[in-house]
């Protein structure tokens, strides 16, 4: 569905580079622990430069295709309304901060990572994050539909990932199951 | 993953990012084996021990997940390697992103490809899974700190705060208990 033609969508607006530059420097400095909340909020709320339902597809989309998910959301919202300039400016806008940011903590952190005190902490530190992404990771199996072949096809994956199997490999083959098995109506 | 040999250390970045790059079906946390293969194993940049810490740097941070990246180029090759590591993981999936967003009306309701991402939905779930199991097991150098981990992933998936909470939550009982 084309959600920008739907009757109850606002009028279009078309912001300007330095305004899409400003408000995606905003969304990736204050994301923590990934951005795309922050991004909906921003975009959809705030500034209604997407509705819902584009916000949605943008992001349908930004997730099937391979690459950083944020990062495909943005150069699409930037591609739309001021073409691969202006994807390109989003890209740097979203991610050029942050990554000073995280650069700078990184060489802090090389200054003091003999201090035991320091060491203990992140070890701490270290354990909590590995459980928010292992979180994630159980959320998204929740949320599939729960039939045969998705745990088929998760199982499978986790099983060959945790054997050691290339990425590479373990994409086509179970991708090339899961359209087996979606085109016999099992997914 | 058949990681590209080459003595130059830019290139290597470059290529073996932009490799991985069109493989990150699910974002950048898919690739987080493969990049402990590639930093750690193969080439030795980051320790066995350092892997689970600097990405959990990189997750208190703020900014997308995907900055981890910058952090192995940093520590491949200082500022410039953390720029050609983001140019490399960026680079080809966002040229394959321009051409659907060119073609947007085609891609949108193409049968193949809403079959193609119910087919990659789960796999990339189980990929992401794959990644915490790893990660929960690299961190977990004693007991406590698998405790810790797994209290993270029973009282989120329960209560769903901000993971911020999470994050100073450990750095406490590390302080305390490691």
């Amino acid at each position: 569905m084309n959600a920008s033609l739907s009757p109850q969508s606002p009028p279009r607006v078309r912001p300007g580079k330095a305004d899409y530059f400003w408000t995606l420097l905003k969304i990736g400095l204050s994301g923590f622990g990934g951005v795309l909340p922050f991004a909906r909020r921003a975009l959809v709320e705030k500034k209604r430069w997407l509705t819902e339902a584009e916000f949605a597809e943008l992001l349908s989309l930004g997730q099937s295709l391979p690459g950083p998910n944020i990062v495909n959301v943005v150069v699409m919202l930037g591609y739309r309304d001021h073409g691969i300039a202006g994807a390109l400016l989003c890209v740097f806008a979203i991610l050029f901060a942050p990554m000073v940011i995280v650069l700078l903590l990184v060489n802090v952190y090389a200054e003091y990572s003999a201090v035991p005190w320091v060491r203990s902490m992140m070890a701490g530190i270290a354990a909590a994050a590995a459980g928010l992404i292992l979180t994630m990771g159980v959320r998204m199996l929740r949320a599939q539909p729960q039939r045969a072949a998705v745990y088929l096809l998760a199982g499978g994956t986790i099983a060959a990932k945790l054997a050691g199997a290339p990425l590479l490999l373990v994409l086509f083959v179970f991708a090339g199951i899961g359209m087996f098995l979606g085109a016999r109506g099992g997914l | 993953m058949a990681s590209i040999d080459t003595d130059n250390v830019y290139v290597a970045l470059l290529l073996n990012f932009m490799l991985l790059s069109l493989m990150a079906v699910g974002g950048a946390n898919v690739l987080l084996p493969e990049m402990h293969q590639f930093a750690v194993e193969s080439r030795g940049w980051i320790t066995a021990k350092e892997f689970p810490e600097l990405f959990a740097l990189a997750q208190a941070a703020p900014g997308p997940n995907v900055l981890f990246v910058s952090v192995i180029g940093w520590k491949a090759a200082g500022v410039l390697g953390a720029g050609v590591a983001m140019l490399g993981i960026c680079g080809p999936s966002t040229v394959l992103t321009l051409f659907v967003a060119h073609y947007l009306e085609r891609f949108r309701a193409a049968p193949w490809r809403i079959a193609l991402q119910k087919a990659l939905a789960p796999v990339a779930a189980g990929l992401i899974t794959t990644s915490g199991i790893l990660l929960v097991r690299g961190a977990g150098q004693s007991t406590f700190a698998l405790v810790v981990s797994a209290g993270v992933v029973l009282i989120s998936m329960r209560y769903n705060p901000n993971p911020l909470w999470f994050i100073a939550g450990g750095a406490v009982l590390g302080l305390l208990f490691f």
